[in-house]
């Protein structure tokens, strides 16, 4: 089993647990296990923009303080929010030795970061280090006749030195749901916003993103949406129009449990579709 | 806009621009006006100047650009950013007319708070709206 | 008194000798303040007296307790006898211990920017940066544990750039700790039944009874706990 720094972020540990809580599991089916920070803060959801406010890259660097702290030099995240958020603090603070110390002069209360942590996605870690074949010779339960619209949304592909995957046309997250059986439809808007945090300040501008993407995915022939952030989850589950009720937006670790984790729970209109589990492999 | 356009120096090298750049580490002169930000951007419907738009009254140093919503309709998807042909991340132009804004003490409309939202909406909403 | 057991501080930005050894609030005392707000328990338990200094040479602005803290040589010292914050209106019984709860009052939590200074700036050494994140992620009794010894000083909010209204926060945290999570007490159940019962009746009404002198001589005679 290998272990691997894991940041959850403040969504995981609340609204989407399940999250988590299929990942986790999963993971370790793949023979990793997933170690969360002993101390951690909220990344800041949103990464700041602004050149010259380096007090927004504090909560990021003390993680990657933490992960430094467990003699470990990778930090895996879930939340495709976290990702972003963490990655580019991380690589920000790093491209230059005078915010570098900075902020270390401003957290003298902490082990001094030393750099080069690297924060990963669960979708690299799946692609990069655990490899597509792999992957699917650990299914147990195929997710055959599922047909899976992919959401990137996008933290998890933009900007472009920071994404997953090419950010015009991203395959990974299909690869993923190829390998557990499923059928990968691609729909125009996998790749656009939902308007993420515009939900607290202009819910009918959300409101009108999520029809749209709710709308295509339904048009292309999606069963289910499955996405890596919270805050898409939640924009499109509770911004939807009343038409889209019966296409459910789920997360990836639930989707990787379905097919990887013996007795997970598979939500009966899923379970309708991809039909019995199949025999254990030996 | 003005209905005459004003290209002195004083105004092309003013403190907007200037200021622009420091926040957003993007050269606003960089645009050349192609329009792609804005044909792809998917806010664009509910701004009152588009994307594009908002570059070139940087660039001509109009200060009235704090006045439009645009830059607080702007969601920071970053689609711009990876469209530009000339490499200018105007996500981070919106940024820091956004930071700009309220450093001085602007504020956009109240964030609705009523509502029940999960921490990620909340923390995301209070960082683009509150100084 | 000679000059050695003496040093200088600066109250409010005027300078007194004060000898060495006092309390920050003896010495304000000493040096002739009449403390009327910013001071209570003078224990270090009820939080009314919260301080903020600095000292020569050091650009850190330190905070802690007036009546716990001993004046040092060229400590410039202001009270902080009250940070203002709003406790958010609600009823306890109507709440449920729930992660959003103390997010749906305390909105402004999730304005936290992990800059540390709440903790450095609490007098109880309480890991006040860490309880506001267990707050943010909704862990309420993670937040009631940390904040345990919390004494509501206002020094944490005072400092917080993020505006965070932190004790109140953890007020409530430990309210919906101890009604919804935190296990029942039976000694507690007992004693409000024999109170209920009216078992200490007898007592009150004979206190209620006494003349002033008698509750003077009453009070000076009365068990304390050693
Ligand atoms: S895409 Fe780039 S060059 Fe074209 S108008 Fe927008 S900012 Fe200017
Ligand atoms: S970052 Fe803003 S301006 Fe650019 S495409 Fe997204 S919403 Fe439009
Ligand atoms: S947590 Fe804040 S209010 Fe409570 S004792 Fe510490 S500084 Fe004072
Ligand atoms: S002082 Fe405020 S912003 Fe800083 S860590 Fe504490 S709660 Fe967060
Ligand atoms: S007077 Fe009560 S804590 Fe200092």
């Amino acid at each position: 089993m290998k272990r691997v720094a894991y940041f959850p972020g403040c969504a995981l540990k609340d609204q989407a647990r399940g999250y988590e809580a299929g990942a986790k599991k999963a993971l370790e089916v793949l023979g990793y296990e997933l170690v969360e920070l002993s101390r951690w803060n909220c990344c800041g959801t949103v990464y700041a923009l602004a050149q010259d406010d380096l007090v927004r890259h504090l909560g990021p660097v003390r993680n990657l303080v933490r992960t430094q702290e467990m003699g470990l030099d990778q930090l895996v995240t879930l939340c495709a929010m976290c990702y972003g958020t963490l990655r580019r603090s991380q690589r920000f603070v790093e491209e230059d030795e005078e915010r570098l110390s900075r902020i270390r002069a401003f957290m003298d209360e902490e082990q001094e970061y030393a750099g080069g942590v690297k924060v990963l996605h669960l979708l690299n870690l799946l692609r990069d280090e655990i490899g597509f074949e792999p992957l699917e010779s650990k299914v147990t339960r195929p997710l055959e006749g599922l047909k899976v619209g992919a959401y990137y949304g996008c933290m998890l592909l933009r900007p472009r030195d920071v994404g997953v995957d090419d950010p015009d046309r991203p395959e990974v997250m299909e690869r993923v749901l190829g390998a557990l059986g499923a059928t990968p439809v691609l729909f125009p808007e996998r790749t656009e916003c939902c308007g993420a945090y515009l939900t607290v300040a202009r819910p009918d501008v959300v409101q009108a993103r999520s029809e749209r993407i709710l709308a295509s995915a339904k048009s292309s022939g999606a069963d289910v949406v499955v996405t890596s952030c919270p805050l898409c989850q939640f924009n499109l589950e509770n911004r939807r129009p009343a038409w889209a009720a019966g296409l459910p937006v789920v997360y990836l670790g639930e989707v990787l449990a379905w097919a990887l984790v013996q007795g997970a729970t598979v939500p009966e209109e899923i379970q309708a579709r991809i039909g019995k589990p199949a025999e254990v492999k030996a | 806009m003005a209905g005459e356009l004003n290209l002195c120096r004083e105004r092309l090298e003013g403190a907007l621009p200037r200021k622009v750049e420091e926040i957003s580490g993007q050269n606003p002169y960089a645009c050349y006006q192609c329009g792609k930000c804005s044909a792809g951007c998917l806010f664009a419907d509910h701004m009152d100047v588009l994307p594009n738009q908002v570059i070139r009254l940087v660039q001509l140093g109009d200060e009235g650009v704090a006045a439009f919503r645009a830059p607080w309709v702007c969601a920071a998807c970053l689609a711009c950013a990876v469209r530009c042909p000339r490499g200018v991340d105007i996500g981070k132009v919106m940024e820091a007319l956004r930071v700009l804004a309220l450093r001085r003490g602007l504020t956009p409309a109240p964030l609705n708070l009523g509502e029940r939202y999960p921490q990620i909406a909340l923390v995301g909403a209070f960082r683009k709206f509150t100084p | 008194m000679k000059k050695e057991n003496t040093v200088t501080v600066f109250l409010m930005g005027k300078a007194y000798r004060v000898p060495a050894g006092l309390t920050i609030m003896k010495a304000m005392e000493y040096a002739g303040y009449r403390l009327v707000r910013g001071v209570g328990c003078r224990g270090g338990y009820c939080g009314a007296c919260a301080t903020v200094y600095r000292l020569p040479g050091d650009y850190r602005l330190y905070a802690d307790l007036a009546c716990q803290t001993t004046v040092q040589d060229g400590m410039y010292i202001a009270q902080l006898p009250f940070t203002p914050a709003t406790r958010a209106p609600y009823r306890l019984e109507e709440l449920a211990p729930q992660g959003e709860t103390l997010l749906a009052l305390y909105p402004e939590l999730a304005r936290c920017v992990a800059c540390n200074t709440c903790t450095k700036a609490c007098p109880q050494k309480l890991e006040v940066m860490d309880a506001v994140q267990q707050a943010l992620r909704g862990d309420i009794a993670q937040v009631a544990e940390l904040t345990f010894d919390c004494v509501s000083c206002g020094l944490c909010t005072m400092r917080c750039p993020a505006e965070i209204m932190h004790y109140h926060v953890w007020q409530l945290a430990r309210r919906l700790h101890g009604a919804y999570q935190a296990p029942r007490s039976g000694h507690l159940a007992d004693r409000v039944g024999q109170i209920r019962q009216g078992a200490f009746h007898g007592e009150l009404d004979r206190l209620m009874a006494m003349g002033k002198d008698e509750l003077a001589q009453a009070y000076k005679a009365r068990d304390i706990e050693p």
